[in-house]
């Protein structure tokens, strides 16, 4: 899966030094351990007030404590929730997940690839940041992002998600959301430390007797070359809404090149075609 | 108080209202239905928030210029001046309204030109850009110097310019949209190119027939047939291969528009082939079913890769089944 | 290259390393000036949260003198840095659209709001208050002195600064005003009667980091997850840290969904839960016996005239049916009828009528720091004697059985079974564990014996004193504590000195004779009350004079927020002030407080916000049905924003006891001041408005001392000045450093002699921030605790009677025979140099009387106390009652309800038929009530808070399938729930997590519950029903709480009406059921 085919995909051992930065910081995300989320949304609020994003509607959605119903220009930090009867028998017949979903900051990030700005742009955290003051709001990173995350706010018209609170990063603060956590299960830091930490609280899950346990975004290896920001879940990734095997869109664009060449060759030749028998008068 | 109302990006109908555990059986319709779970019916990807008649406008307008071009070279080569012209005028139109339309689709219009900002290898978009911003002047000198025959050989070598760039402006489009995660778009972005060549293929020679007398319009006319035989084993070839996905193709408003489009296609090419070699008004038909038919084609494409984007089934199963099937090597 | 050139990126991805501008070359201008708010703020200025009593520490920046951001303080101990939803929202609150900068006044008979000037309202208010005070003035009641008025009442308290409540209780007292009350009367009074009559204290016995150290952690009662988001941090750690954690809770919470694992009960059978795991303790013998023996009364010798519920069907001896009442002299030690002041504390045996008033004031919320009087016990240290405590609760408890669990909690076996062995398992010398509750215990008509249960439970287990264990209270607003200790009580003076009553020939020696101690702390109750009285009257009071303890209304019985309404109701209380609290939605019978406020000449709001209690008059539910005509209500209205926590000074006391200094950062806008500046300013009016007169019922507001300095263009009195009084002076002007300094005799002053050493060394105590990381996890440098900065309380019982820890894995406290000290992290809850083998000599009294191992150092007797022979008025051991309003027959005893409760039979506020009395099966169904952690109380802080309302923007209920299948409702959909009260609208949440229960034959049947929140009201951003139009006003008998969490109800589908409609509806209801005034009130 890591043969890309495009040179613009190095590796993805650092996104930061592949993007032109001479001596980065260390790569910095998320690791969002479900397993302890109190489903109180600080992370949203905290979010919202830090980067005065607005408020997203009223509106009661039944799904069960859940009204902010998914990411969106207006909302960068959602939070899952899910009800599920009856596995074991144990008096916990009954499981409740709760999950914080944010942009995951991929290691190939397909919105950055596709903006034609430059408004999307990867910085020396190895974050994906967009750009207010240069976005054009043509929104070809809304379908491009194969997490459904980033959106075109209505009443600005430009693009907006997550950003890694690129602003508190660069003073050596951590994010708003995972500051506010009250149980900390947003841990913030060096991507490295976080998916050893992440393997470890997996093993004690397991350990603990939670075999359904499992990391989610972590792997290098994966469609998107990794995530910056990645889970520990408790179920299948569609259960929470996320895809269970997401791909960076431009890791098939030499390929399309190539098809969009042959085509356009083909073009060439049947229009040339058209006009063989000669001149007509 | 913050503005109320909703955000932007946000795809689809409100969240079912029901508390999904595992699979959500859904009753059979064409293909084989797979299991698969959602998060409350809602879906994964943020469906594009272009408007159709921007960006499938786009699309098909900006097929119709580059095809247009080549044919106007033809033309120039094999002295079919009126060909040339209707054709040379109307790639400049169509880019000029396409560009319109992207620009109208900008949430942020004014900023049109930050697209000049950097060139992005990896975006779709940015090449064609840059490639519309050599083609878009080239069609333009061919088109004036042809109308007013002020500056031919600047214009004749324009007119090259703009045939040598018009298969890049009639293909790249297909990039653009394949370069997405929309599983529609995405998974058939061996087919689509050929797709949208033919597609504007047809347009071209649609507008041709509809422009061009009957006696000058033979290249269009071979050129309709061989864009509509295309264009259908292409998207027959796509739908094929897509799998599941391939149901956003043929139901709803996608499959009502690609219905019309294959039927006018067909009609278009064989109208065109037959009777419109003969009487100017069968010919203009013809063409006018073709431009019809590659507008719907468009659309429709558009239509299917949006409800492709709305129903999580679309990404969940065919990923689920792409990884059950990737070895479990790890 | 020219500049704009040179910027122009594609330049730099050409010449520079970012060929694909996909990074450094696709940077833009503003991204490369980015610098965020934190950085470029002028000051950050040290806070605390002003929501929930977890007590977050707060950063506030500030730029050009405006609030641009407010986050979690990382060196905070209590929080690390966390916030939960609301304090997130805090500066949305505190800045937002939302608040109002301006006085309001509507005028009587007013259809809208006009504007006033905020001196004009201030002395128009000055007037009202005075006029008031006179038109309800009593000088005697019943022949009794009782000095006091009537007229007017505050009420709220708990979102203040403790500088605040000081302020507007001395002011009121001393204006003679007794219907003073908070929020802590709603929420949790129970806890102070409760863990006051256990183990001498009203306050949580730990603090929750302290939950790490535990190997179980009981949540019952509490829905902690949602309601003290970051105070869950710890049980996180806990459970990482292996601790099991068990939820019992009517419903399946974000608690619960982090717990090990969950136990469904039925609202309101708690007693019955807790007295089936006392019941397995005691027949299984897993109780830590050395504990027992050595640090509670379980040797202790009752009367031989008591007798049990085992003996009367559920009832105790000495019950007096017409008055409601029991006469508890039987349920003393042996032999303490013989002395003088046994019983009744406040009480001369020879006048029982004195005991009627006490009694009906909820008398035990006075034993917040100090228990009741008893005499040394007679013991049998064997347990054998039949009349020992210990076989009396053996013998109480012996019908508390499994399947009687079963029964009235609907708890199966095997579940109730398991939780007894996780507790069990995880108490005695090794382990502890921790029991955590809130309001899903206090809001009982039997509140207080809910906790009385867990006390009696976590004493034979061991598990107070030591770490890990205790019982820990979750209180509720940032200050409710506080408002506590510095009440805004009417039953009590600061520092939980009871109000005095209205006895003939009461001074200030009575006064203390009747209730203090003759043993312990409690001992020196009359050094606290003089010395309260000279921070009060300063000069003015003398020896002589009896230190003005005659200027001090009088109580003659209950004056509780419920009994204001009645008051308001009747006519004679004419103004009201509401200083931060919403009774129009968060109190019992929502639309009885709308009423009582409706005649009322003056009601004066000070909120952020136009509250529903601002706003009644003018679009409440009576104008929407027809009955309040706003032309018609005469009522004038004076609305005065208030200022924020940003915007002031002062002390919050949070849920552990722990009081923290926040900083103000800007100045309060338009308008808005702080209620220290109101009280301040209204008192100084006051008092410039009376100079020179010679009316004795002027003499104490002259004779007060009230002379604070202030600063700043607003003249904003000195919050420092204030605390420093609290904390109190010795005869030298000196702050004092604890309240062992105080004296009777008059040189020492004190305004709250628990708080006594928050300002030692003159310095603010509460304002200091040494950071987590630089101290053990006590964290004794951050803030300060009450008493003498003591953070896990009785800790002299975490190691034994030797003075060595109990074992080396709980270790706390030990004596060091080298220093003659008792050492370990925490300040000892002792006398740091009393010997373990100190032994008093016979006479000794007070703090002398209390024996080296004796760690209860406010009991009496030095114990904790398993069986309360004195100090409560509903019984010494918890028995099972049901709820006053219950679809279940009381399956212990024949005694359905607490025959002690309070309740108000009346128009507008009739209590349902339940168990099996006919017409109770037209309220099949228990509601439950709760919070959500998106929103707070009554809504004033979270619904007008955009960021807030988003998240839960409507108000809803939850249903379990079945009870949806049974009364056809549909997700999505609406319902409408009716009480005899009233009926409500709500969202139907169709949910799982609302489980039926199986309550066992015979006959065997399935009770459904109802959650509701209760956080909504008509005004705001979000809007919805409040919960509140379907509870009664129907209250514990020792303190007078709501019982809230656990009533009875119909549900259907569909919209309620509009209009009057809605009130036809509840009254078909109230003919189908039967209801009238004698519905449910008889004992
Ligand atoms: N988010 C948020 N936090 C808050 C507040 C808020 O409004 N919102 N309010 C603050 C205030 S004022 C307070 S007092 C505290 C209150 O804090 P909590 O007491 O935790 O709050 P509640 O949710 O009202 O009630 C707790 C639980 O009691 C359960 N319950 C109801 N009846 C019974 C019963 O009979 N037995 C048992 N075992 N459980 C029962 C409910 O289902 C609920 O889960 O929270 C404070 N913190
Ligand atoms: N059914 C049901 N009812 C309940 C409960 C329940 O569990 N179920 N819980 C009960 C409990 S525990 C409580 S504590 C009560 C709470 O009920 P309330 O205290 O009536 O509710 P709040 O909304 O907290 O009201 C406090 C008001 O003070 C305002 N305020 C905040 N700070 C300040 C300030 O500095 N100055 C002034 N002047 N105003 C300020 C806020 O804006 C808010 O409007 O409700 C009780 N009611
Ligand atoms: S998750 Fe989507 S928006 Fe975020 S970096 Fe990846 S592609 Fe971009
Ligand atoms: S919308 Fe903005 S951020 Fe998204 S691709 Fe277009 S320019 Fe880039
Ligand atoms: S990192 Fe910052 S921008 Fe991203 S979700 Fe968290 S608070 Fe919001
Ligand atoms: S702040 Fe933390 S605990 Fe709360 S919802 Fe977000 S991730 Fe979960
Ligand atoms: S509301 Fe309570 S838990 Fe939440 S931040 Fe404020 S003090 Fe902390
Ligand atoms: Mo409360």
């Amino acid at each position: 899966m890591s043969d890309f085919t495009l040179p613009v995909h190095h590796d993805g051992a650092d996104p930061a030094r592949d993007t032109g930065y001479v001596d980065p910081p260390p790569r910095m995300g998320f690791f969002t351990d479900t397993s302890i989320c109190i489903g109180c949304k600080a992370c949203e609020v905290a979010c919202k007030e830090w980067n005065e994003v607005p408020e997203d509607g009223l509106e009661w959605t039944g799904m069960s404590f859940d009204n902010t119903q998914g990411l969106s220009a207006d909302s960068w930090r959602h939070v899952a929730f899910i009800e599920q009867p009856a596995v074991a028998e144990d008096g916990k017949d009954f499981r409740w997940l709760m999950a914080s979903d944010v942009c995951k900051h991929c290691t190939h990030a397909a919105c950055l690839d596709v903006c034609p700005t430059g408004a999307l742009f990867r910085t020396e955290f190895g974050t994906v940041v967009v750009q207010d003051d240069v976005c054009n709001g043509c929104g070809y990173c809304v379908p491009a992002c194969p997490y459904g995350v980033v959106a075109i706010r209505e009443s600005d018209g430009g693009a907006h998600k997550c950003t890694l609170c690129y602003d508190r990063l660069e003073v050596g603060q951590e994010p708003a959301c995972a500051k506010a956590c009250p149980t900390d299960s947003i841990q913030f830091g060096e991507l490295e430390t976080l998916r050893a930490r992440a393997g470890e609280r997996v093993e004690a899950l397991h350990a603990a007797g939670v075999e359904e346990a499992q990391l989610y975004g972590h792997d290098p290896e994966d469609g998107v070359g990794g995530d910056g920001a990645f889970f520990l879940l408790l179920d299948e990734p569609e259960v929470y809404g996320l895809p269970p095997d997401p791909v960076v869109t431009t890791r098939d664009l030499a390929s399309m090149w190539r098809h969009a060449g042959a085509a356009a060759g083909a073009l060439v030749l049947v229009v040339g075609a058209s006009f063989l028998g000669g001149r007509s008068r | 108080m913050a503005p109320r109302g909703r955000g932007g990006g946000r795809a689809g109908p409100r969240g079912r209202r029901v508390v999904p555990r595992r699979a959500v059986p859904v009753s059979p319709r064409r293909r084989r239905e797979p299991e698969f779970i959602s998060y409350y019916g809602r879906p994964i990807l943020n469906e594009p928030v272009w408007a159709a008649t921007d960006i499938a406008g786009y699309f098909f307008l900006g097929g119709m210029a580059g095809a247009s071009s080549l044919l106007a070279a033809g033309a120039e080569l094999t002295d079919r001046p009126a060909l040339a012209r209707a054709s040379k005028v109307g790639a400049l139109g169509a880019i000029s309204l396409s560009l319109v339309a992207l620009v109208h689709d900008l949430g942020r219009p004014a900023r049109f030109l930050n697209m000049l900002r950097v060139f992005k290898p990896t975006s779709p978009m940015s090449v064609g850009v840059w490639v519309l911003g050599a083609y878009a002047p080239a069609a333009g000198i061919a088109a004036a110097s042809d109308l007013t025959g002020i500056a031919r050989p600047a214009g004749r070598a324009a007119a090259a310019g703009a045939a040598a760039l018009g298969p890049v402006v009639a293909s790249y489009t297909s990039v653009l949209m394949c370069n997405t995660a929309i599983p529609a778009w995405h998974e058939g972005y061996r087919e689509m190119p050929f797709v949208f060549v033919a597609s504007a293929a047809s347009a071209a020679a649609g507008l041709a027939l509809v422009a061009v007398p009957c006696d000058q319009a033979g290249p269009a006319r071979t050129l309709a047939v061989a864009g509509a035989v295309g264009e259908l084993a292409a998207s027959h070839r796509l739908t094929s291969r897509l799998g599941l996905v391939a149901d956003t193709y043929d139901t709803g408003r996608a499959g009502t528009l690609i219905k019309a489009a294959k039927v006018m296609t067909a009609a278009g090419a064989v109208l065109g082939a037959t009777a419109g070699r003969r009487t100017r008004p069968a010919s203009m038909v013809a063409g006018a079913a073709l431009l019809a038919a590659s507008a719907c084609t468009r659309f429709g494409i558009f239509a299917a890769g949006v409800a492709s984007a709305r129903d999580p089934k679309y990404v969940v199963a065919p990923q689920r089944e792409r990884r059950a099937s990737a070895t479990p090597a790890a | 290259m020219t500049g704009p050139v040179r910027g122009w990126p594609v330049l730099r991805q050409a010449l520079g390393r970012d060929r694909t501008a996909r990074g450094a070359a696709a940077k833009s201008a503003a991204t490369s000036r980015l610098q965020p708010r934190t950085t470029t703020a002028d000051r950050v200025v040290k806070s605390i949260c002003p929501y929930c009593a977890v007590g977050c520490g707060q950063d506030v920046y500030v730029k050009d003198d405006k609030v641009v951001q407010i986050e979690g303080d990382p060196d905070s101990p209590v929080s690390r840095g966390r916030l939960c939803p609301k304090g997130s929202a805090s500066l949305q609150l505190t800045t937002g659209a939302a608040r109002e900068h301006h006085v309001l006044y509507r005028r009587p008979h007013g259809t809208d709001w006009e504007a006033l000037d905020l001196d004009t309202a201030m002395d128009m208010i000055a007037d009202r208050v005075l006029s008031a005070r006179r038109e309800g003035w009593q000088w005697t009641v019943e022949g009794k002195d009782v000095r006091r008025t009537m007229g007017l009442a505050t009420l709220g308290g708990a979102t203040l600064d403790n500088e605040e409540n000081y302020l507007i209780k001395k002011l009121m007292t001393a204006l003679g005003v007794i219907q003073v009350e908070n929020q802590a009367r709603v929420c949790h009074s129970s806890t102070v009667a409760a863990l006051g009559t256990s183990f001498g204290r009203g306050g949580a016995t730990t603090f929750p980091r302290d939950l790490t150290n535990s190997d179980c952690i009981v949540i019952q009662g509490s829905n902690m997850a949602e309601a003290h988001p970051v105070a869950f941090q710890w049980v996180t750690e806990a459970k990482a840290r292996g601790a099991t954690i068990i939820h019992v809770d009517p419903r399946f919470s974000r608690t619960t969904a982090l717990a090990d694992f969950h136990v469904p009960t039925r609202a309101g059978t708690d007693i019955a839960f807790l007295g089936g795991i006392i019941n397995h303790v005691l027949t299984e013998g897993r109780h830590f016996r050395e504990y027992v023996e050595a640090y509670t009364n379980a040797a202790a010798i009752i009367d031989e005239d008591f007798q049990d519920t085992e003996d009367l069907d559920g009832l105790f001896s000495g019950f007096q049916p017409e008055t409601h009442s029991y006469d508890y002299t039987s349920w003393q030690y042996d032999g303490a009828l013989v002395q003088a002041a046994s019983g009744e504390r406040d009480s001369d045996p020879a006048a029982s009528q004195r005991r009627e008033s006490v009694t009906s004031s909820g008398h035990g919320e006075s034993h917040g720091s100090g228990g009741h009087d008893v005499p040394d016990p007679k013991t049998d240290p064997t347990l054998q004697d039949p009349r020992c405590v210990w076989q009396i609760l053996k013998r109480h408890y012996a019908r508390y059985t499994p399947e009687m669990v079963e029964r009235t909690c609907g708890v199966p076996q095997p579940l109730f079974r398991r939780v007894c062995d996780a507790v069990c398992d995880n108490s005695g010398r090794d382990r502890t564990t921790a029991f955590v509750y809130a309001v899903g215990w206090t809001q009982h008509t039997a509140g207080v014996q809910y906790i009385r249960a867990a006390s009696i439970l976590q004493l034979l287990l061991g598990n107070i004193g030591r770490p890990g264990g205790g019982i820990m209270a979750m209180r509720g607003h940032a200050s409710i504590q506080g408002s506590s200790d510095i009440p805004t009580l009417y039953d009590l003076l600061p520092g939980y000195l009871p109000m005095p009553h209205a006895h003939e020939h009461e001074d200030l020696d009575t006064y203390v004779q009747a209730d203090e101690a003759r043993k312990g702390f409690w001992g020196n109750m009359g050094s606290y009350t003089v010395s309260l009285l000279k921070a009060w009257f300063g000069d003015a009071a003398t020896r002589d004079n009896d230190f003005c303890f005659g200027l001090l209304p009088r109580l003659t019985g209950g004056h509780s927020t419920y009994d204001t309404v009645i008051e308001q109701l009747e006519g004679r209380c004419k103004g009201y002030m509401l200083l931060g609290e919403n009774p129009a939605v968060g109190s019992a019978n929502v639309r009885l407080q709308r009423q009582g406020m409706a005649n009322l000449d003056w009601l004066v709001v000070r909120d952020f916000s136009l509250i529903e209690s601002a706003t009644w008059w003018k679009d409440g539910p009576e104008v929407e049905s027809g009955e309040l005509r706003t032309e018609d209500n005469a009522t004038e209205v004076f609305f005065l924003p208030a200022a924020s926590h940003t915007e002031k000074s002062g002390t919050f006391t949070n849920t552990q006891r722990l009081l923290q200094w926040h900083h103000a950062a800007v100045e309060p806008a338009g308008d808005a001041r702080s209620d220290l500046w109101f009280m301040y300013h209204l008192g100084r009016r006051i008092r410039e408005k009376l100079a020179g007169s010679n009316d004795p019922i002027d003499e104490p507001v002259l004779a007060l001392t009230w002379d604070y300095p202030t600063h700043g263009p607003l003249a904003e009195p000195s919050a420092e000045a204030i605390l420093a009084e609290i904390n109190g002076y010795d005869g030298d002007g000196r702050p004092i450093s604890s309240y062992t300094q105080l004296a009777n005799d008059g040189s020492t002053s004190c305004g709250c002699w628990i708080y006594a050493g928050v300002y030692a060394d003159g310095v603010n105590q509460a304002a200091r921030r040494k950071p987590v990381g630089e101290q053990d996890w006590i964290a004794p440098e951050w803030g300060w605790a009450w008493p003498a900065n003591r953070r896990i309380l009785y800790n002299r019982a975490s190691a034994d009677p030797d003075g060595a820890p109990w074992s080396a894995r709980k270790a706390l406290l030990r004596w060091d025979e080298e220093e003659g000290t008792w050492t370990g992290p925490d300040v000892p809850d002792f006398e740091a140099d009393k010997r373990p083998d100190y032994r008093p000599a016979e006479d000794a009294v007070g703090p002398a009387a209390i024996a080296g191992d004796e760690p209860f150092i406010m009991q009496a007797d030095g114990r904790g106390w398993l069986y309360v022979p004195a100090g409560l008025t509903d019984g010494p051991l918890p028995a099972h009652y049901e709820a006053q309003d219950s679809p279940v027959q009381n399956p212990l005893y024949g005694q359905q309800r607490n025959p002690v409760r309070k309740t108000y039979p009346r128009k507008g506020n009739r209590y349902h038929p339940s168990g099996d009395e006919p017409g109770a099966g037209v309220f099949p169904y228990i509601i439950t009530t709760y919070r959500l952690t998106e929103h707070f109380t009554a809504g004033g802080m979270s619904r007008w808070t955009p960021y807030l309302a988003e998240l839960q923007p409507e108000m809803f209920c939850e249903v379990s399938p079945e009870l949806a299948g049974e009364r056809d409702l549909v997700h999505g959909d609406w319902a409408t729930v009716i009480t005899a009260r009233g009926a409500v609208e709500a969202r139907v949440l169709v949910t799982q997590r609302m489980r039926p229960l199986e309550i066992g034959g015979p006959p065997a049947r399935t009770i459904h519950t109802i959650g509701m929140p209760w956080h909504w009201g008509p005004n705001g951003y979000s809007r919805g029903d409040a919960m509140n139009e379907l509870t009664a006003i129907s209250l514990d008998p020792n303190v007078h709480i709501q019982e809230d969490k656990a009533l009875t109800a119909d549900i259907r589908p569909g919209r309620r009406p509009r209009g009057a409609e809605r009130r036809e509806l509840v009254d078909d209801y109230i003919r189908r059921a039967g209801i009238d005034d004698q519905t449910g009130s008889r004992p």
